[in-house]
């Protein structure tokens, strides 16, 4: 464990994401062929693996951006997706997993901010029209999480008058504002110049310490070793090895990890 | 930055330089402004625009009465055209294919058939005023409101061939405008990136308000400009329902004052002072709304060219 970090352990010992036999496919390409794992809540797991080996797919099968094929994904105990009553599985109604979407927030490797929404707008967009909350409440609470990301002078700027971190950090934000119970990052970093990946890295790791539980994809080496408690190497399709983030980047097991960080460190 | 290398110059003069001359541009210039002056003094000069008796006669009650039957008929056609476009649109983009497909079938057909023969074929059959009817939800209020609207302004013609005739009118152009729209809006939805659907569902936000909050008001900006165009082009062709035959339009008015005094030409012009007028009216709106739907872009202003034009210089 990094030692600069004292996570503020929620519920010890229950489990935010438990993934059994997930699979995937789209059309005849299997795309996760059984993923299993365990990301414990207030826990960070950095996900890392060359491309096309279904870490995006993973990530959005968590929140039901995809539906999976085989195998059970359970997020904060219950099934995502579907609900079970006996051995019967019962598709949940379109309302149903938009609710739980709202718990989860996921930050994109585009950003994917509203373009004709200023910073605060998309910050509050949600929190107004799903949860319902009232406009001042959640312009005081917007407002404070655009300071907590360092962005409080760009409250009412549009995103194309944004850098790429500056976006990024907004789209931590306007997750944060739903007050998820999971954060999923997909890249987060890899789509900005070099010296603004420090900026956002810096807000995702005042987040771990808080105590955000988080799936992070993500090639920042030196992140997943310091801010994560378990570090996932994926390749084909598979969970290939997984361990202690330092642990797993300075003595690999498997031939296909080795070979991964011997191109990438 | 960790480091300053070397002090930044001490003197950042601004740049004075001589612009770039074109003397083309002001060849060209002075040619077309030439042209338009030979041209002014033809439309002053020439007996045959009848200036006076155009005046007089443009704006006669019958021909006012005229001109807003052809407003009243762009402004409700547009607006049950664009409703129906965008719901058409959605069918069209819906996963179900029965309803996708029937979306495809609706735009095939009212773009097949030319605007002049669906309008005679609703004002001949009679029977598909009643069949329509239940189609669209708002075509009774629609009527009773355009029936008092009518008969207020008319003179001598029964009220309720009139009601069936503008109905006729207002369909035929409604419903092919509709075919047009939900292209037009279909090509707008499928513009957005579709990170911005997935963020928004995402963020728990159920498919109707995305479309209405995040992906609709997006496409807007792709929208906007080509139903401008549709909005000019309908109010030319509110021309059309004469063939209904609804006569108390603008175009057909005019003309009836031309044929009646045997001075047709000066009528002519009229009727292109009048649509030219409408349309400018119409264009302003359109500005208005391309600004509004732009937010959050950059683009750069028709009298920033002007400025660069009489600046000389940089492109
Ligand atoms: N909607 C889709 N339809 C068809 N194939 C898809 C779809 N989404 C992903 N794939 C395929 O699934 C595979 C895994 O994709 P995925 O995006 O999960 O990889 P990744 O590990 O995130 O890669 P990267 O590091 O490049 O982002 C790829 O081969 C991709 O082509
Ligand atoms: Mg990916």
């Amino acid at each position: 464990m990094s030692s600069a970090l004292t996570p503020t352990p929620p519920a010890p010992d229950s489990i935010m994401v438990r993934s059994e036999g997930v699979h995937k496919a789209f059309g005849r390409v299997e795309v996760l062929k059984g993923i299993d794992l365990e990301v414990r809540s207030g826990h960070v797991m950095c996900l890392l693996g060359p491309s096309g080996s279904g870490k995006s797919t993973f990530l959005r099968c968590i929140n039901h951006l995809e539906q999976i094929d085989a195998g059970r994904l359970y997020v904060d105990g219950e099934l995502v997706g579907y609900r079970q009553k006996g051995d019967k599985l019962y598709e949940l109604k379109e309302s149903e997993v938009a609710r739980k979407r709202a718990e989860i927030g996921m930050v994109f490797q585009r950003f994917n901010l509203f373009p004709h929404m200023t910073a605060l707008e998309n910050v509050v967009e949600a929190p107004c029209k799903v949860k319902r909350k009232s406009k001042a409440a959640a312009a005081e609470r917007g407002r404070t999480l655009l300071e907590r990301v360092g962005l409080g002078d760009k409250i009412d700027a549009y995103p194309s008058q944004l850098s790429g971190g500056q976006q990024q950090r907004v789209a931590i934000a306007r997750a944060l504002a739903m007050d998820p119970k999971l954060m999923l990052f997909d890249e987060p970093t890899s789509a900005l110049d070099p010296e603004l990946v420090g900026d956002v890295l810096d807000v995702m790791r005042d987040l771990a310490k808080s105590g955000m539980t988080m799936v992070v994809v993500t090639h920042e080496m030196g992140f997943a070793r310091e801010v994560g408690d378990t570090l996932v190497f994926m390749d084909g399709g598979v969970v290939v090895e997984s361990g202690e983030p330092r642990e797993v980047l300075t003595n690999p097991q498997h031939e296909r990890t080795k070979a991964f960080l011997s191109k990438v460190l | 930055m960790s480091t300053t290398t070397e002090a930044p110059s001490e003197q950042a003069s601004p740049i004075k330089a001589v612009p770039v001359r074109h003397p083309g541009r002001w060849v060209a210039t002075a040619i077309v402004l030439l042209l338009l002056a030979m041209f002014v003094h033809m439309l002053v000069t020439n007996g045959a625009f009848q200036w006076r008796f155009m005046r007089e006669n443009a704006l006669s009650s019958p021909v006012l009465a005229g001109a807003r039957t052809s407003l009243v008929l762009t402004i409700l056609s547009m607006i049950i055209g664009i409703s129906l476009g965008i719901v058409v649109a959605v069918m069209r983009l819906s996963p179900n294919p029965i309803l996708s497909t029937t979306a495809w079938l609706y735009t095939w057909f009212f773009r097949a058939i030319p605007r002049v023969v669906l309008l005679v074929l609703f004002g001949n059959l009679g029977i598909l005023y009643t069949r329509f009817e239940f189609g669209l939800p708002f075509d009774r209020q629609l009527g009773n409101l355009l029936g008092i609207d009518i008969n207020g302004r008319l003179f001598g013609v029964d009220s309720r061939t009139l009601l069936t005739g503008f109905m006729a009118g207002l369909l035929g152009l409604a419903l092919s405008e509709a075919a047009y729209m939900a292209e037009i809006v279909r090509g707008g939805i499928s513009s957005i990136d579709p990170g911005q659907h997935e963020a928004a569902q995402a963020l728990g936000m159920s498919r109707p308000l995305t479309m209405r909050r995040v992906i609709l008001p997006q496409a807007m900006r792709v929208i906007v400009p080509p139903t401008g165009n549709e909005t000019i082009a309908m109010l030319k062709d509110t021309s059309l329902v004469a063939f209904v035959p609804v006569t108390n339009e603008l175009f057909f008015q005019l003309q009836a004052v031309g044929n009646r005094t045997f001075r047709p030409f000066p009528m002519l012009v009229a009727a292109c002072l009048w649509y030219l007028a409408m349309t400018s009216v119409l264009m302003v709106g359109q500005y208005f709304l391309e600004k509004r739907y732009s937010r959050g872009t950059r683009t750069a202003t028709s009298a920033r060219r002007w400025l660069i034009f009489f600046g000389g210089g940089n492109r």
